[in-house]
């Protein structure tokens, strides 16, 4: 208790304003960056930078093929990880008891994965899908091992949606005489379903920024692709190749950067709005 | 428990794509070993960290270095973000009112969904040319530290506002009634309360930071050395790994996945510890 009495007014302004400092500097340090990123990106960014191909390594021309392997490549992971992370979360959730072996095992298996390094998911998917399954440098490799690092963000918040169904519904569906397999189809999974479609949004936003695990699995090259076996360039791949290895890309590794914000703001705000309507449904019952 | 013979399928089914979570995480570590194991069986883990220099082409791999490099640009980050994360947290939690405290909170999630690359981009442009003014060449062990820092601040911002929003309200209430200042209360009552899982939050951010691999590559400099000051490049493990493996091959290769092996377990590690300080708070 002595210490709490002899805490002086003096150190509670020295506390006070470190705190609206610290604030302030995340404040503008996010500021800083977003400011650049609009300042530099817009004065590139037209209509033909995202309808046309790059020309001289990125300098000049346009992103259109690194867009299109962008979209294949979050396909891909979407295509493989979705019925992955709904199959799992349904599992958790529904079909084995909290605390059991089984949830513990997949739940810490979860955990590792969810903590493996991006550049760790590179190596990971070099040997096996690159080289092992024979994939090579190609979208399918890239993507499946997009799906791999995605897994655990969409299996948690797939989970965190379930289980907000209250438990009356589950009660009540048992006591209609449904079996659990209707009652997720007709009840439970609709009604978390835009927390899911929020979940899967995450995890393809996490996708979408990801570069390290990229460069050695679906590779460089920057011409449109003709079929997944095709190595496709993402967007994130771009900004880098264009900042590191091509002098004077930088108005180009702006541009891209904020197409590449955009569309990440635009997954977050729709996944941002589903949860919102799943919390505001939960709070109207 | 399965009353019908749909949900024993089903459930069956489902068992099997619970399953393939854990395969993976098996196959991740068996690959890993695979890829690293013949330069750990021909030239033995020790030398790794005794070998005094890193040219994998001449049978040098000597990974000490950029260990180092890994763990200073870390805590580097982690000494800038964590007094930064908390502090933004504290305001919006006690200080701002409803809609800024929205604000800031909306500033904290989007800033964690920016891209590492773009940060790499920004670092790099921005940044790097500032500290070149202060001390040459500018990609440096700082930069590279306030570059990350400034990546894994959402993550101490929004763990350690998620642990204060869990300190029960009673204590709150009792600080107040005592008649402490908001600040006491604060620096007394609230924080210590939230403490497990704000550390919980900071050993996350720091495997995340030293995870981390593009951002880091793009302002380091990437020269492999021990840096005797902040102003001096360095490589970590992940830029390494980033930078080396599209010519890699043989042992050289296979010390590339050593360091990633490296990097995971070191990784998990910290998961774990941050995991078992938020379960002893969920208990406790």
């Amino acid at each position: 208790m002595a210490d709490l009495i002899a805490v002086l007014p003096r150190r509670d302004l020295v506390l006070k304003a470190a705190v609206h400092a610290a604030a302030l500097v995340v404040a503008l340090a996010f500021a800083a960056l977003l400011w650049d990123v609009i300042g530099q990106g817009l004065s590139r960014l037209s209509w033909s930078f995202l309808t046309t191909e790059p020309r001289s390594s990125g300098r000049l021309g346009g992103i259109a093929p690194i867009i299109i392997s962008t979209v294949l490549l979050l396909l891909v992971a979407i295509t493989v990880a979705t019925p992955l992370a709904i199959g799992t979360a349904v599992l958790l959730v529904d079909f084995v008891r909290t605390g059991s072996l089984g949830a513990r095992i997949v739940s810490m298996s979860l955990d590792i994965l969810a903590g493996v390094p991006s550049i760790v998911f590179g190596l990971f998917g070099n040997a096996f899908f690159a080289i092992y399954l024979g994939l090579g440098f190609s979208i399918l490799s890239g993507g499946l091992t997009l799906a791999c690092m995605a897994l655990p963000i969409m299996i948690r918040s797939t989970e965190i949606g379930l289980r907000a169904v209250p438990d009356d519904w589950r009660r009540g569906t048992a006591a209609l005489g449904m079996t659990k397999t209707s009652a997720l189809r007709h009840i439970l999974l609709p009604a978390a379903a835009p927390a899911i479609i929020a979940g899967l949004m995450l995890g393809i936003g996490r996708a979408a920024a990801e570069t390290a695990a990229l460069v050695f699995t679906s590779g460089y090259v920057d011409r449109m692709p003709g079929s997944l076996f095709d190595s496709g360039r993402s967007i994130a791949v771009h900004i880098y190749d264009l900042t590191m290895n091509v002098a004077g890309g930088e108005k180009s590794a702006y541009a891209a950067a904020l197409v590449l914000v955009g569309l990440l703001v635009i997954i977050n705000a729709i996944a941002l709005a589903l949860s919102h309507h799943v919390l505001r449904k939960r709070i109207t019952q | 428990m399965y009353r019908s013979k749909v949900d024993g399928y089903v459930g069956t089914g489902l068992a099997m794509v619970g399953g393939v979570c854990t395969l993976l995480v098996l196959t991740i570590a068996l690959f890993l070993l695979r890829e690293s194991w013949s330069v750990v069986q021909g030239v033995g883990l020790r030398r790794f960290l005794t070998d005094s220099a890193w040219n994998p082409t001449e049978k040098r791999f000597g990974l000490a270095p950029m260990l180092l490099a890994s763990v200073a640009t870390a805590i580097g980050a982690i000494v800038i973000a964590a007094p930064l994360g908390i502090g933004s947290a504290i305001y919006s939690r006690f200080y701002a009112g409803r809609q800024a405290a929205r604000i800031q909170r909306a500033i904290v999630t989007l800033m964690a969904g920016i891209p590492s690359v773009v940060f790499g981009l920004w670092g790099l442009v921005a940044l790097v040319p500032l500290i070149n003014k202060i001390m040459p060449p500018g990609t440096s062990l700082l930069a590279a530290m306030l570059v990350l820092a400034l990546m894994i601040l959402p993550t101490v911002a929004l763990t350690a506002d998620a642990a204060l929003a869990t300190v029960p309200m009673p204590l709150q209430q009792g600080a107040a009634a005592l008649g402490l200042s908001r600040e006491a209360m604060i620096a007394h009552v609230l924080v210590p309360a939230a403490r497990s899982g704000i550390v919980a939050g900071i050993l996350l951010s720091l495997g995340r930071a030293l995870g981390e691999t593009m951002a880091v590559l793009m302002v380091a400099g990437n020269v492999v050395q021990v840096p005797t000051s902040v102003f001096e490049p360095v490589r970590t493990l992940t830029a390494n790994v980033a930078l080396e493996m599209a010519y890699a091959v043989g042992d050289h290769r296979a010390s590339l996945f050593v360091s990633g092996l490296a990097l995971t377990l070191i990784v998990a590690a910290l998961a774990v510890a941050s995991w078992r300080l938020s379960e002893a708070r969920s208990h406790g």
